[in-house]
């Protein structure tokens, strides 16, 4: 048996530990761009800026953060329960279907103020019933949620196909997608809102999606941390059998979780469709469902750090354009090998550096007591 | 002095911990040795570097006068070393043969390693009075013939020195004195035998010498015949304690909680509970003893609604509870029962979560919480704050997770929890598993109090001497049904340890 080492300081283990992940992240893929013979920290800099200076950069970044946050929230709240949600990908299309349906169905007769919320709605309880079948499965059938959830994305992916190339295809379209949605359900662009304000920025797709994700977040701080749902649901995560002492019903909170879990991952939608293309296309969740997992991952499952994974990884799809733009031989694939890296390195190896910083930190912090008598 | 093992001046750290400090131990050839400490003292660490699973960080081990450097278990077994875990490591699904070969099958086939073996396993057998069938499985052998198998695996190499970690936590009182017979019996052809325990009483018995350990330092080495329980239990704890509950005599009232004919079938068909009948009176304490896995556990939980019983039913203050009701533990608590799990790791506690939400689980949808709909965290951390300090949990740190507390705090933890709720029936299950001596005096004597202002208590526990000295009637369990319920004041080990055995008493009280 190997000696266990100090325990990692709380500021080291959120603040410095990410940092050097990222950190041993970009050296790698710096090695490989060199390899391929560009310069690494150029190509840095054009990423940044990409990402964060060019005009409209930052409102491309933020958009994408909108989805990553939205289905990072989704894992990281079915991770609470121990549940993992590998089904944001397809809880998110479904979720698009129920917000067209909301359009279509009530949102023609409706002003905006009542039509968004029905859509958003929409998005959110389609979502979670994509999420709460598989739910239902694992609590009262043990069927192994992993399994049922992928198993979803294929169902979810095959249906959307079904319904934008027969029932819901636009008269007259030749690709898959709907009809415009109904204009008083369509969220309004960030550059529109604020110029009443007196403030100008670049038109981009930035929506009002991301004060919807943000206000996600402030509801999924308060209902894991300071409700009695939260507190069952962190409890039956952290240990069933305590729970079920304690008189928690355990499936009930399995089943409302991956509920909650899929209207999340189902309010990607209210970015990608109501605000940004207006109507339902194919595949539009693009891999965001899955990317989320990652950042629930580096987010440790808390909506601050989701912000943060959410923009790294927003900044990474807007700045990896930028790449394949400015740069012959680097291609867009770029971006998903260093995704890849940084999940590698705060996913996979998350421990690797944590002993010897651990050793490290320990020699110079004068030891003290142990908390435990 | 012929020396079998000894140590000098071994030290291990495990971070901050110091686990072991400046060690130094001498065994004799042939003798019994005991090493008695609580929980924590750093027992557990000393033997896994003696049997080479731990590395010392500075010191020396001598093995029949000759310095050696163990580096694994492979090494100690070869200079004669041998250990039985306190959980017995065997395959249920092999052989006592196939079991004693693990390790030395021998070759590519298995038949030269198995003559080898067979002859070897009948040898110790007929030498140490081991007996157990070679081709019987061991999922069809009692606790007791594993651990003999047990034994016969740690001393097939030859071993010069065995090890028992807590060897007689799963034995009936007349199972462990086979194994002192047996322990005997190797002691007089010369192997050092040394038995870790923290019940004095055996190491009053059996032991030759004795060790006192203290939070990771050697306190003192004894001759077990010039020392007396009471200056152990000092040199254990480091103060005076008190080993005899004072227990003044029940005034037992109403009949609060009783089960009629009460029943328990596992989703497997297999009866684990059957006709069980008891009733608890206000104020006073039903012991129920039993070897373990003789349907304590199943008892507990079906009481407090953690399993649904499958037929009889069920009284708990005047409410009927019967099979067809499908109770969860809500509803019982809701009735006015409180439950001090068998396992607080498993049940009790959520070692992730800080200490002041412990002190609410099971009670987060009362006003503990808070009175709104959000939590109130001011609430919770003055409720945890308060209990700690009437509890005397160390260190009161409401934030700290539970899994940094000693498990004699963690105990307390569930106990202020499920106490404090003041239940008009108490469910208590293992109160002192794993709880240090000083502990124990405290939750003996909460125990007691909780018991005179009226409190109909159920209490299971394998410790045969707790049971004892606090149960004013004691049921006593096997294989899930109902031996008989004898009064504790009449109750002696020969008399519980028969009907432990599954002898019933025709004197029920």
């Amino acid at each position: 048996m190997s000696t266990p080492t100090p325990p990692l300081p709380r500021w080291a283990d959120l603040i410095l530990l990410p940092i050097i992940n990222l950190f041993a992240a970009f050296f790698i893929c710096g090695l490989i761009v060199l390899a391929i013979g560009e310069n690494p920290i150029e190509a840095l800099g054009v990423m940044i800026k990409g990402a964060f200076v060019y005009s409209g950069g930052l409102g491309y970044t933020l958009f994408y953060t909108t989805n990553y946050i939205f289905t990072g929230l989704a894992v990281a709240l079915a991770f609470h329960c121990m549940m993992f949600n590998i089904g944001g990908e397809g809880q998110a299309l479904i979720g698009g279907l129920g917000a067209a349906l909301a359009s279509f169905g009530l949102g023609v007769y409706l002003p905006a103020p009542l039509a968004i919320p029905l859509a958003v709605l929409g998005a959110f309880i389609a979502g979670g019933i994509w999420g709460v079948i598989p739910g239902y499965l694992q609590a009262k059938r043990g069927s192994h949620i992993v399994i049922t959830t992928i198993m979803f994305n294929f169902l979810a992916a095959s249906l959307m196909v079904y319904l934008l190339a027969g029932p819901m295809l636009e008269a007259g379209q030749q690709s898959p997608q709907t009809a415009r949605l109904a204009e008083s359900t369509l969220l309004p662009k960030m550059a529109d809102m604020l110029r009443p304000l007196g403030i100008n920025i670049t038109s981009s797709p930035l929506n009002a999606s991301f004060l919807i994700a943000l206000g996600a977040m402030a509801v999924f701080y308060v209902l894991v941390w300071h409700t009695r749902l939260g507190f069952n649901i962190r409890s039956v995560g952290q240990n069933q059998e305590a729970a079920h002492y304690a008189g928690i019903n355990v499936a009930r909170t399995i089943i409302i979780t991956m509920a909650i879990s899929g209207g999340f991952a189902g309010l990607l939608a209210t970015n990608e469709i109501l605000g940004f293309n207006h109507k339902v296309v194919l595949n539009f969740t693009a891999g965001y469902g899955f990317t989320g997992i990652a950042v629930a991952l580096m987010g440790r499952n808390h909506p601050i750090g989701i912000f943060l994974a959410a923009l790294l990884f927003g900044a990474l799809t807007q700045g990896g354009g930028e790449l394949d733009f400015e740069f012959q031989s680097i291609t867009r694939e770029m971006v998903l090998l260093i995704q890849g890296m940084i999940i590698l390195f705060s996913g996979a190896l998350a421990y690797m550096f944590n002993p010897p910083l651990a050793r490290m930190i320990a020699k110079f912090v004068a030891p003290k007591d142990p908390a435990n008598g | 002095m012929n020396t079998a093992l000894e140590l000098k001046n071994v030290s291990k750290s495990f971070g901050l911990v110091k686990a072991n400090k400046n060690i130094n131990l001498a065994v004799e050839a042939g003798s019994i040795h005991g090493i008695i400490g609580e929980n924590g003292a750093g027992k557990s660490t000393l033997m896994n570097i003696i049997y080479g699973m731990h590395r010392a960080d500075s010191g020396e081990i001598h093995f029949g006068g000759q310095h050696v450097d163990v580096r694994s278990s492979a090494d100690a077994i070869e200079h004669g070393i041998g250990m039985v875990h306190q959980h017995f490591m065997l395959v249920p699904t092999f052989t006592v043969l196939e079991n004693v070969m693990l390790g030395t099958e021998g070759g590519l086939m298995l038949r030269d390693g198995r003559g080898a073996a067979l002859e070897r396993l009948l040898h110790l057998s007929e030498t140490y009075n081991l007996k157990v069938d070679p081709h019987a499985l061991v999922s069809d052998l009692n606790v007791g013939q594993r651990q003999r198998v047990e034994i016969i695996k740690a001393l097939k190499g030859g071993a010069k020195v065995l090890i028992l970690d807590e060897p007689t936590g799963v034995l009936t009182p007349q199972e462990a004195d086979q194994l002192f017979e047996i322990l005997k019996v190797l002691r007089d052809d010369g192997v050092s035998v040394l038995l870790i325990t923290h019940k004095l009483s055996e190491i009053m018995d059996i032991t030759d010498t004795v060790s006192i350990m203290r939070q990771g330092e050697m306190v003192g080495h004894r001759k077990t015949s010039e020392t007396s329980p009471q200056e152990l239990a000092e040199l254990m704890v480091g103060r005076e304690v008190l080993l005899e509950v004072d227990r003044k005599p029940a005034k037992p009232g109403e009949v609060r909680f009783s089960a009629k004919n009460l029943g328990y079938t596992n989703a497997q068909g297999v009866v684990e509970l059957e006709d069980i009948n008891f009733e608890v009176r206000s104020g006073e304490i039903l012991g129920v003893a039993g070897v373990s896995g003789n349907g304590q556990t199943q008892l507990m939980e079906t009481l407090a609604g953690m399993r649904h019983l499958t037929s009889g039913s069920l009284n708990i203050l005047g409410t009927e509870v019967t099979a067809a009701d499908q109770t969860d533990p809500r509803i019982i608590r809701d009735l006015g029962v409180g439950h001090i799990p068998e396992d607080r790791h498993t049940h009790g506690l959520v070692l992730n979560f800080e200490a002041r939400e412990n002190m609410i689980l099971g009670f987060q949808d009362t006003g503990l919480a808070g009175d709104g709909k959000l939590f109130d965290y001011t609430a919770i951390q003055k409720n945890c704050e308060d209990k700690m300090a009437h509890y005397d949990v160390r260190p009161p740190n409401p934030r700290l997770n539970a899994k940094n507390f000693s498990g004699g705090n963690q105990q307390k933890i569930v106990i202020a929890r499920e106490f404090s709720a003041n239940p008009g029936v108490l469910l208590v299950g293992q109160p002192t598993r794993g709880v240090d001596v000083g502990a124990i005096e405290f939750i003996h004597k909460q125990l007691l109090e909780l018991r005179d202002a009226g409190c109909a208590i159920l209490l299971v526990s394998v410790e045969l001497d707790e049971i004892m000295s606090l149960s004013d009637r004691i049921m006593v369990l096997c294989d899930g049904q109902n031996v008989g319920i004898i009064d504790s004041a009449k109750a002696d080990r020969q008399t519980l340890g028969l009907m432990m055995a599954g002898q019933r008493q025709e004197a029920a009280a």
